[in-house]
């Protein structure tokens, strides 16, 4: 059995019902950000608003369909240490060049 | 993919090719980063038209976002199937996440050539520089995973995949649910912030 | 090492060691063209209005130098040494994916292939030889490489030879972090590493963050410069300067993959020849990690002429003022294991003592760059051109070369004559010391870099010719060095398992080590396994014979061929020619699905 290595302590799976919830909440969240940049009440705050529900979305699938909130550790520093890198990267660039999405331009 | 010995300690008890593919998605995130900030940076400064929101078709993306999502879920059943030896529908599951990988492309290319008509090209301003190279490598990302999908299919049929070389469907899962993931970020920061 | 003989046994090798020696013989001729490179550069600039070669050869010249140097020396002489002792060190047999190691190797052999070819690719474009090598500098900024300003076919090799070895190092990356994390033996916890372990580690993330981004800023020109793309160009609302930070996000952790490999050798050298521990172990690894990390907040300091404002140089400069820190940290260790050590001034220390000593150097220029208006004066003139040679010809070549001296006689079975040897570390220090240390002056005096000659006026003219005796000095050390190599396969003294009494793994087995590496795997209990401290006594090692049958993979004719599929694919690009690329993608995707699916068992 492969995804066992000997020494690992067996994990816990997600049950096919877990899939199916984390499936239908990606879709309403999807729904609602859809729907969000058509409110205009919301408006000074769509893009922080945005950001924060494609950012759950990413840790939804990356938690539960990628697996990470039952593997090791380790795979989770592997990804979460360039992610880190990454995201500082995208927001310096932002700043040095004033292209600012909040602040719009 | 070969039956690599798992005989082998392994200092952190993880398998070697998981591991290898989350540092691999982990350049992969600086990769689409690099991408992704050259369009927020050129964001509004295309000197020409036509601009994003005379162009980018919101309904149509979000079916296919949502055509992606369905995918990624398509292919955790896949793996669930697959790891308890259910291999009828390991088999379906795998192809259906193929198949819906193949619907987000010819997606991708009903929206190419629309833009194309609508006269927004590779050259035409920065905004075309930046969406076609962002989504076009995210494309061709989606474009190997259904090869790779397929190509486990096809091993399925042939009797060679099953609970033993689940890992490899572990593996091709992560790579398909990064790509899921990359379109996430795509779709919020390309098409629904204004 | 395997006993298979013959080109196929090498060709088709998955052996760590045999992928040490095939990288290391490659980086040697590498780092031998771009010192002839070098030395004609010198020689242009040995006096003012120079006339041995023109502006345009000249612009190649150091362009290749750089990017030779940088790309197809320095980086693989340290992979050859990741390769060979990394799995020793750990007590493993190999790395995790040995046949992606011989897939990073030949993709190297072929970039580098790829990008020299361009010298003598001239005719094939119409243009005479020597014309059409890259030319941009090896640094390549946007909008002078773009097709408008730079039509032929020479910024085209170079991005496409870039792309190529990049794909190498990350490969090799993914290997290395999978090897040195989940490959060790019982026992060696991650702070018993061997210190050139750990650093090698932190390279391999350096690696796998920094070159994505180049991908990308090279992508973004391959795309300009085919397919009409205006990523860089002003008229169109872009800017250049993005490309200075694509290539500084990437090239500023780069010079960091470049130095900590030697930083690494140094630290497992200096103890084995001062008989003590190394001073601060934790402290060594923990500084190594955090230049690391701290290396991708630092970039802009190669910008600060740019006009980014005021906050950014400041911040910029505070971040690039604060790398300084781990790093002298390191030099006090390494200068407190060598105090009141029982020392053996073997060459390989000679080489180790110089690092310390020229890296000081690099590092106080380097420092005073990170303050933005003294850099204003500094930048673009030889000035700089002297810090980079001290970091990385007295930090990672010097280091370098401790490692060769040091791992020589693990790696072939020789030991190199000492002699010859401090003959060749006392010639390239001073030659290193008279060919740089001019610069320092010759750049304040005011004499730009990249430039083909200089006039009388300018007042440099000695000081030049000063710097070309040292790079001639340096060449006739070089020259030393390989004889003392070629003499070391008849001549050398026959190497035991431990020339040294060295503490860590490596030395346990014998010179070469067997295929297998270890008859019986190690446990490890301690730091420092081969020496007796009052905490325990030595190891045992390996019986000679192992107990039972090893299995060993055997080699593969697919990574060779799938690594063939880029440099086609890249001249479907530089000749403009569509169906090339088909075939180089049938190799690649061909070689790929063999190699998943041939019978291979690590």
């Amino acid at each position: 059995m492969s995804e066992h290595a000997p020494g690992a302590a067996a994990h816990e799976h997600a049950s096919v019902r877990t899939y199916v919830r984390v499936a239908l909440i990606l879709t309403l969240v999807t729904a609602f950000e859809v729907g969000v940049i058509y409110i205009r009440l919301l408006t000074p705050i769509v893009v922080p608003l945005l950001l924060a529900m494609s950012a759950a979305k990413f840790a939804l699938v990356a938690m539960f369909f990628m697996h990470l909130r039952y593997d090791a550790r380790p795979l989770t520093a592997v990804f979460v240490g360039p992610l880190v890198i990454a995201t500082g990267l995208a927001v310096t660039l932002m700043t040095l060049t004033g292209a600012f999405l909040v602040f719009g331009r | 993919m070969t039956h690599a010995a798992a005989t082998h300690h392994t200092s952190l008890g993880l398998d070697n090719r998981k591991m290898a593919f989350w540092a691999f998605i982990g350049s992969e995130c600086l990769l689409f980063t690099s991408l992704i900030s050259t369009y927020l940076v050129y964001k509004g400064r295309s000197v020409v038209g036509p601009y994003p929101h005379e162009i980018l078709n919101i309904p149509f993306t979000s079916v296919s976002t949502f055509d992606l999502l369905m995918s990624s879920l398509m292919m955790v059943l896949a793996l669930a199937a697959v790891q308890r030896g259910d291999m009828k529908w390991g088999k379906i599951w795998l192809f259906s996440t193929a198949l819906l990988g193949l619907v987000f492309l010819g997606g991708q290319v009903i929206e190419f050539t629309e833009f194309v008509h609508k006269g927004l090209t590779l050259s035409t301003n920065l905004f075309g520089c930046t969406f076609f190279v962002l989504t076009g490598t995210h494309g061709a990302h989606v474009a190997v995973g259904v090869l790779w999908l397929l190509t486990l299919w096809v091993r399925a049929l042939q009797g060679k995949l099953g609970p033993a070389n689940a890992m490899t469907v572990e593996i091709t899962g992560l790579y398909w649910h990064f790509v899921d993931v990359v379109w996430i970020v795509i779709f919020t920061v390309v098409y629904l912030i204004p | 090492m395997s006993d298979a003989r013959g080109l196929k046994s090498w060709l088709t090798t998955t052996d760590h060691k045999r992928i040490g020696l095939l990288y290391f013989w490659t980086a040697l001729g590498f780092f031998l063209v771009g010192g002839i490179e070098a030395l004609v550069i010198r020689v242009q600039l040995a006096q003012p209005n120079g006339q041995v070669v023109s502006a345009e050869t000249y612009n190649q010249l150091f362009t290749m130098h750089g990017t030779t140097m940088i790309f197809l020396a320095l980086m693989p002489l340290g992979a050859s040494f990741f390769n060979y002792m990394v799995p020793l060190q750990i007590g493993a047999r190999d790395v995790a994916f040995p046949r992606l190691n011989g897939f990073s190797y030949w993709v190297f052999l072929f970039g580098g292939l790829l990008l020299n070819a361009s010298w003598f690719a001239g005719p094939l474009f119409h243009a005479g030889m020597l014309n059409v090598a890259p030319n941009g500098g090896w640094f390549g900024y946007a909008n002078l490489t773009e097709r408008q300003y730079s039509p032929g076919p020479n910024i085209d090799f170079w991005m496409l030879g870039l792309q190529i070895l990049g794909i190498s190092s990350l490969a090799a990356g993914f290997n290395f972090i999978v090897t040195i994390l989940n490959l060790r033996a019982p026992g060696m916890k991650m702070m018993r590493l061997p210190v050139f372990t750990w650093m090698t580690l932190v390279t391999q993330f350096l690696i796998i963050t920094a070159f994505p981004v180049i991908t990308v800023g090279l992508a973004l020109l391959m795309f300009d410069r085919f397919f009409g793309t205006h990523f860089y160009v002003r008229e169109a609302g872009a800017t250049p300067i993005l490309w200075q930070h694509l290539f500084w996000l990437f090239g500023h952790p780069e010079v960091y993959i470049l130095i900590l490999p030697a930083m690494g050798v140094v630290s497992d050298v200096l103890p084995t020849f001062s008989r003590k521990p190394l001073f601060g172990y934790t402290v060594v690894v923990y500084s190594g990690v955090l230049i690391g990390l701290m290396s991708w907040g630092v970039w802009s300091h190669h910008m600060f002429a740019v006009g980014l404002g005021p906050i950014a140089d400041s911040v910029f400069a505070g971040t690039t003022m604060l790398i300084a820190i781990p790093t002298g940290v390191k030099i006090f260790n390494w200068i407190g294991t060598l105090w009141g050590g029982d020392i053996r001034g073997t060459t390989a220390l000679h080489f180790a003592v110089g690092f310390i000593a020229m890296f000081i150097i690099g590092g106080l220029s380097g420092v005073t760059h990170a303050s933005p208006p003294a850099d204003l004066q500094q930048t673009d003139t030889y000035y700089v051109v002297a810090h980079i040679h001290y970091v990385f010809f007295g930090g990672t070549i010097l280091g370098l070369f401790a490692g060769i001296y040091y791992w020589w006689p693990k790696m072939t079975g020789r030991l190199l004559n000492e002699s010859l040897g401090k003959w060749h570390f006392w010639l390239q220090f001073v030659g290193m010391n008279l060919a740089f240390f001019p610069m320092h002056l010759i750049g304040l005096l005011g004499m730009p870099r990249r430039v083909y000659t200089y006039s009388p006026e300018l007042g440099v003219g000695a000081l030049n010719l000063v710097s070309t005796i040292g790079a001639f000095l340096i060449a006739l050390a070089v020259l030393i060095f390989l004889v003392n190599l070629w003499r070391s396969r008849t001549h050398g003294q026959p190497a035991p398992n431990d020339p040294w009494g060295g503490a860590t793994l490596e030395w346990s087995v014998s010179s070469p080590p067997p295929v297998y590496n270890f008859s019986v795997i190690p446990t490890v209990t301690s730091r420092l396994p081969r020496w007796s401290t009052e905490r325990h006594g030595p190891m045992q090692d390996p019986p000679a014979v192992p107990p039972g049958p090893i299995h060993v993979p055997g080699g593969s004719w697919w990574p060779l061929v799938a690594a063939l599929g880029l440099p086609v694919m890249a001249l479907s690009l530089l000749s403009h020619t569509l169906w090339v690329v088909f075939v180089g993608v049938a190799l690649l995707i061909g070689g790929i699905y063999r190699w998943a699916f041939e019978p291979f068992e690590v």
